[in-house]
């Protein structure tokens, strides 16, 4: 019986775990834009960075329900320490320093989950912005090691693997970033459709009942919360090696806030949302500085206001539905070739 | 160093005029209104056009900054506030940001992104000098404004009748529905009492806090932590919150320059790890 159980369990968890055709299209497309848009890699290495970016705060947000003003603070340490770390000669592999820098993070990201696990909503709001201002300020009060608010300059980043030069267009920097985001996006992929995504859906359901059912609320909270923040520390990393440059306005709250806006433009609560918000709000971005070069964050500012009085759900609503629908376009388009096959014999 | 007393008291003060309509919101509807600064910065700006270009008095041009942003408020309130309060708090954040970033640019747009001072009469310019503390004859006004008004709001908040129908919809909104108090209209009036005392101390502030199109952003973190570590249920433990962020801040800032703002970002997490619901916060609090 119980081995019964197991199995429906188990072949119900395969069976949303499989990669469906879209999902296969999407990063085909993903990695096509390396020849499709030569002249703008600058634009999509910065997509793809807000994307990981945006696909680490989804993991709080979405699956485990913390709103989180502070993801900068990951996001800024990590740049600095990849810079550093570059800058000084201590981890000269750009590789190397990515995956330190990212554990780096992830070791910000468990001290402080801590904290974050207390107290209501606004509590955590204020805990994790005030963490993301607070190395703000560390970096800028030790302006001899950060540079202050020059920012830090004079970061000579080594080509990848000891063969691939960050050359100025821009090229193997983009990528690199596609790759990193991919192998990230597959990694929370597998955590989200493991057993442990299940149970911090329970969680941000009613931790009280999941509690009750025998999950570890807390240790959930805080594995997502370090994970997490490892992601986002990666996405910052990207950013200081691909333009050998960190300033402090990696700390800002224009940068959380923003982060929020992408998620929320895209949806949050599946891996996909801080994808495609990232892409809908890069060319939004560019769209609209194109209108107006210094008033952008005005129609940001609208955009916002506006998704909230329209209600998120019924634009997710929408998402969902258009999502469905294309899927089961492609699946059928997918089905077509099988069965001329089986017509032809 | 009983200068920098003096100073911190002053700012204080001001932190909690600006502040106090935020504890307010919070506290009533529980509402998350990372706006509040906005209406802070509308009723400085109102002030310097008032001052500087049309020629007001200054003694005229701070009530007039209180009802223009009161009005402001209230606009906002029953317009579009309304329909974001039953909303998680996800959405209550970003419809305030994007508020906030609206704000700042359209401040940007109308009046330019350098910083803008308010012409203060030269009455209150200058130092008095007591006892070997020089003391601001600008920052006394603003603690003498700032202290009527304090136990102005404490008398409304205790004595009158519509202090006790605000207090019985903060402490339970569907009770006080049940005994005939329209809560939606009490809190809207709040909302714009509120809203016009952060006019108000933006008005006062321009001089001290400095007025440019960030003012918003740069000070919400401030409000945010005169709520949060004052507690959203009483009007004394925002105002004490904001005193000792006052002091903390000017001392902070004069001892130790570069690393100012850190102390204060680390007392109040200390503080919200050690008391979640706000340093003066009754035990009873939901």
């Amino acid at each position: 019986m119980t081995s019964a159980a197991a199995n429906e369990v188990a072949a119900y968890l395969k069976r949303r775990a499989r990669w469906s055709p879209l999902e296969i299209a999407f990063w085909v497309f993903a990695f096509a834009t390396i020849w499709l848009f030569p002249g703008k890699y600058l634009i999509l290495k910065d997509t793809a960075i807000l994307a990981l970016f945006a696909l680490s705060l989804d993991l709080i947000l979405g699956y485990a329900g913390i709103i989180s003003l502070g993801q900068a603070a990951f996001f800024g340490l990590a740049g600095y320490f990849s810079g550093l770390v570059a800058k000084y000669g201590i981890i000269n592999e750009p590789l190397l320093a990515l995956i330190a820098s990212g554990l780096a993070a992830a070791a910000l990201g468990f001290v402080t989950s801590f904290l974050v696990l207390r107290g209501s909503d606004l509590t955590r709001l204020m805990v994790t912005l005030g963490v993301s201002l607070m190395l703000g300020e560390v970096a800028n009060r030790y302006s001899n090691i950060t540079g202050g608010a020059d920012g830090l300059q004079g970061v000579d980043i080594q080509p990848i693997l000891g063969r691939f030069r960050f050359d100025l267009y821009g090229h193997n920097g983009y990528v690199y970033c596609l790759i990193v985001l991919f192998i990230c996006f597959v990694l929370a992929r597998r955590v989200v459709y493991s057993p442990f995504g299940l149970s911090l859906r329970a969680v941000k359901g009613n931790p009280l009942r999941a509690a009750a059912i025998g999950i570890p609320v807390k240790w959930r909270l805080v594995a997502v919360y370090t994970f997490s923040a490892g992601l986002a520390g990666l996405a910052g990393a990207l950013l200081t090696q691909t333009t050998a440059f960190c300033s402090l306005d990696v700390f800002s709250l224009d940068r959380s806030a923003d982060l929020l806006l992408v998620l929320i433009i895209g949806g949050t609560g599946y891996l996909y949302g801080g994808l495609i918000g990232a892409v809908i709000y890069k060319l939004l971005q560019d769209w609209i500085a194109n209108l107006t070069p210094q008033y952008w964050q005005f129609w940001i500012g609208l955009v916002l206001v506006v998704i909230v009085l329209a209600g998120r759900e019924r634009m997710q609503g929408w998402i969902a539905a258009a999502r469905g629908a294309l899927e089961d376009a492609t699946a059928r388009v997918a089905a077509r070739p099988a069965k001329f096959a089986s017509d032809r014999q | 160093m009983l200068t920098i007393l003096f100073d911190g008291v002053a700012y204080g003060m001001l932190l909690f005029v600006l502040a106090c309509g935020l504890s307010v919101t919070l506290g009533l509807m529980n509402f998350i209104n990372l706006a509040h600064g906005a209406f802070a910065m509308a009723g400085g700006y109102c002030t310097v056009i008032l001052v500087n270009r049309l020629g007001v008095p200054f003694a005229l041009g701070l009530p007039i900054a209180f009802l223009v942003t009161a009005v402001l408020g209230g606009l906002f309130e029953r317009t579009l506030y309304v329909h974001v309060y039953a909303k998680p708090h996800l959405d209550q954040v970003l419809f305030t940001i994007g508020l906030v970033f609206m704000a700042v640019a359209a401040v940007d747009y109308t009046m330019g992104s350098s910083q803008q001072f308010v012409q203060i009469p030269d009455a209150l310019q200058g130092q008095f000098n007591v006892f070997g503390i020089g003391m601001g004859k600008y920052r006394l006004l603003i603690i003498a404004i700032c202290g009527l008004l304090t136990i102005a709001l404490q008398l409304m908040l205790s004595k009158t009748r519509f202090g006790s129908r605000l207090r019985a919809a903060v402490d339970d909104p569907r009770v006080a529905r049940g005994l005939g108090i329209n809560v939606g209209a009490v809190f809207g009036i709040t909302f714009a009492f509120g809203s016009g005392l952060a006019g108000l101390g933006g008005a006062l502030g321009a001089e001290i806090l400095g007025l440019d199109p960030t003012f918003p952003l740069k000070y919400m973190i401030y409000f945010l932590i005169v709520v949060t570590v004052g507690g959203t249920s009483s009007i004394t433990g925002p105002f004490f919150a904001s005193i000792l962020l006052g002091i903390g801040d000017v001392a902070g800032k004069y001892y130790v320059p570069k690393l100012g703002a850190f102390v204060i970002y680390a007392i109040m997490i200390a503080v919200l790890i050690w008391r979640p619901q706000g340093l003066f916060a009754r035990s009873t609090a939901r």
